[in-house]
């Protein structure tokens, strides 16, 4: 055998970082031209999207950014109103989800025990496989009937009484409904980075501070939250870069009217939205380079929130993981 | 501090204690309940509208009730298969190279690109898609929509393998390097087969994920009234038809993607169930 012979001429370090073979070149070449292969995806998909999006690019100038006029028919492409329905759905989703989904980690890791942690984690896991197109079904047909008989009604009653943005009529598709289904939706991903997050924080932290006579919650709020804050920060930008990019769901209840909302019932849409939308029955190559334009900058969008998340993530949990690794 | 004061300091600090794990509990209350909402919606509305042929026939002309989906299960079959069948390659030789190359720069570099495409909007992938394939092909075709899915599925699950090759024993490796095995040799009968139960559960698990997508759908498979096989002809799938039969005018529809739901995401939980299943007993191995 070729490798027993090279051992002799070389010690150790052939056998161990390989490399000298001329079959584990071939090796080396063949996982990374699978590796490559991924970094032309990302390069294509940013390439192919500024290609088609140019001939607007070049048209609209920069005033597509904030411009909120948007008129196939007459080729006025503004993506403003968009871009405020995307920010409007996608931070209130997470303010929101990420409020119950921290908490919820802390339960599973600080006090629920592991009969019990197990199951609903599990469960709440499982939110994050059901499709999106189902989210959406389930959108209208029953959150959005509950929206307008039930919860609209008392939040216009509330603090409809106050902030305008609450006093509205409410309706079984619109802002309200996006800003529901993209809660649901983004909760398991908070959830399972901030529980993993949360359980690498050191055991010593937690024995220090219940040592000094803490009770439960006076452990989580002086030792185990400010340790894990950036991690669950991580997660909560990871629940957005979803949130953003989540298309049928949000297609299927918001609505889909081109205008700013002034209420929380109105019907809005979203940077996917509209893709979705008016893609296949766009007017013509100019309206179809604009939607083009609007998924770049929904490209961009997602990608900056995504690497500022992963960076933060990493940051937490790269610790752990070489440990693992050695 | 006086004594009195004491007591009521200590008083104040339970309950505080105890409110706050109240409100955890009712979190964790609030976070599953969606889910239980959300199954008994689609088994109740779903059961309903099952029927074989549902299974059987395709769809009647838009506005006749009866017919079903047989044409939008076959092609999800077909399109899922061909993107698995493009993508695992892929994946596996990526997740490889991470693990045995990728503990240096580059490495770390790809490694945070291939985070980066699994948390990217799958419409997006759609139309890059549609601009490669669709556009100078002038087709709708099933083989884009396996692409577009495959897209989705190769970081999902190079990571996953990646993961699972890093937790193989340092010593069956050097087990194998100590008997004069190359490279190579080692990491595809030694490692690879270690960690396989592992790679399986990531396969699975976008298997599950993709047969759900329905948006990098939309503009590169279309969507088919009627049945197709061919992987060169626009083709329909049920993500897709769930999707137009839900923002749809007519009732039977509407039904219609209730039990196409049921369908879907009893498959999904299936799925689910048998990840569970291995991950057990690649947990038990390793101990």
């Amino acid at each position: 055998m070729a490798s027993t012979t090279d051992l002799g001429h070389r010690p150790s370090r052939s056998v161990l970082v390989g490399g000298l073979h001329l079959a584990d070149r071939l090796f080396k070449g063949v996982t990374g031209f699978a590796a490559v292969f991924v970094v032309l995806i990302v390069g294509g998909l940013f390439y192919q999207l500024i290609w088609r999006a140019w001939p607007a690019i070049t048209a609209n100038g920069f005033s597509f950014i904030w411009s909120t006029d948007w008129n196939p028919s007459q080729g006025i492409f503004g993506a403003g109103a968009f871009l405020v329905g995307t920010a409007l759905t996608s931070v209130a989703a997470l303010i929101l989800a990420t409020a119950v989904a921290v908490l919820v980690a802390l339960y599973l890791v600080e006090v629920a025990p592991s009969r019990v942690s197990r199951p609903v984690s599990y469960m709440v896991e499982l939110l994050a496989a059901i499709p999106s197109v189902v989210y959406g079904l389930w959108g209208i047909y029953v959150l959005g009937g509950f929206i307008q008989s039930t919860l609209g009604p008392m939040l216009t009653h509330t603090l409809g009484l106050f902030i305008p943005f609450f006093d509205g009529t409410p309706r079984v598709t619109g802002l309200l409904s996006a800003i529901v289904v993209l809660t649901i939706m983004i909760i398991p991903t908070v959830m399972a980075v901030s529980r993993d997050v949360i359980a690498a924080v050191p055991g010593s932290q937690r024995e220090a501070i219940l040592a000094l006579g803490a009770t439960r919650w006076e452990t989580i709020r002086i030792a185990v939250l400010p340790y894990a804050r950036s991690g669950i920060l991580g997660g909560a930008i990871l629940g957005l870069a979803r949130a953003v990019g989540e298309t049928l769901a949000v297609t299927l209840v918001i609505g889909n009217r081109v205008s700013i909302p002034h209420t929380i019932f109105d019907p809005t849409y979203t940077m996917a939205s509209v893709i979705a939308n008016q893609f296949q029955e766009a007017e013509g190559a100019t309206h179809r380079a604009a939607l083009m334009e609007v998924a770049l900058l929904l490209l961009c969008v997602t990608f900056l929130i995504n690497v500022v998340a992963r960076l933060l993530v990493w940051r937490v949990t790269k610790g752990q993981r070489s440990v693992v690794i050695e | 501090m006086t004594t009195a004061g004491l007591v009521a300091l200590h008083r104040r600090r339970r309950l505080t204690d105890r409110v706050m794990t109240v409100v955890m509990v009712i979190a964790a209350v609030a976070a599953v309940t969606p889910l239980v909402l959300i199954m008994f919606h689609v088994l109740t509305h779903g059961m309903g509208a099952l029927s074989l042929s549902l299974l059987t026939e395709d769809p009647n002309p838009p506005g006749r009730p009866g017919g079903g989906v047989r044409n939008a299960i076959a092609g999800s079959m077909l399109m899922v298969g061909m993107a698995m069948a493009i993508g695992t390659p892929i994946a596996i030789g990526c997740g490889i190279f991470l693990s045995e190359f990728g503990q240096n720069r580059a490495g770390m570099v790809l490694r945070f690109l291939v985070d980066v495409l699994a948390g990217l909007p799958s419409i997006t992938i759609g139309l890059f898609i549609y601009s490669l394939v669709v556009l100078p092909n002038k087709r709708f075709t099933a083989i884009a929509g396996a692409l577009a899915l495959a897209v989705i599925l190769i970081p999902v699950v190079a990571r996953i393998t990646e993961e699972m090759l890093l937790l193989v024993p340092r010593s069956l490796r050097e087990a194998a390097f100590a008997l004069g095995a190359p490279r190579w040799r080692t990491v595809l009968t030694v490692v690879v087969p270690t960690a396989l139960p592992g790679i399986v559960t990531g396969l699975m698990l976008a298997l599950s994920r993709i047969a759900g997508e329905a948006a990098p759908l939309l503009f590169t498979s279309l969507g088919n009234q009627f049945f197709s096989t061919d992987p060169l002809q626009a083709i329909d799938s049920l993500p897709t038809r769930i999707y137009t039969y839900a923002s749809g005018p007519f009732d039977y529809w509407h039904e219609q993607a209730w039990a196409m739901s049921l369908l879907l995401v009893v498959f999904i939980l299936m799925v689910s169930v048998i990840v569970r299943a291995l991950v057990g007993t690649k947990v038990t191995v390793r101990q």
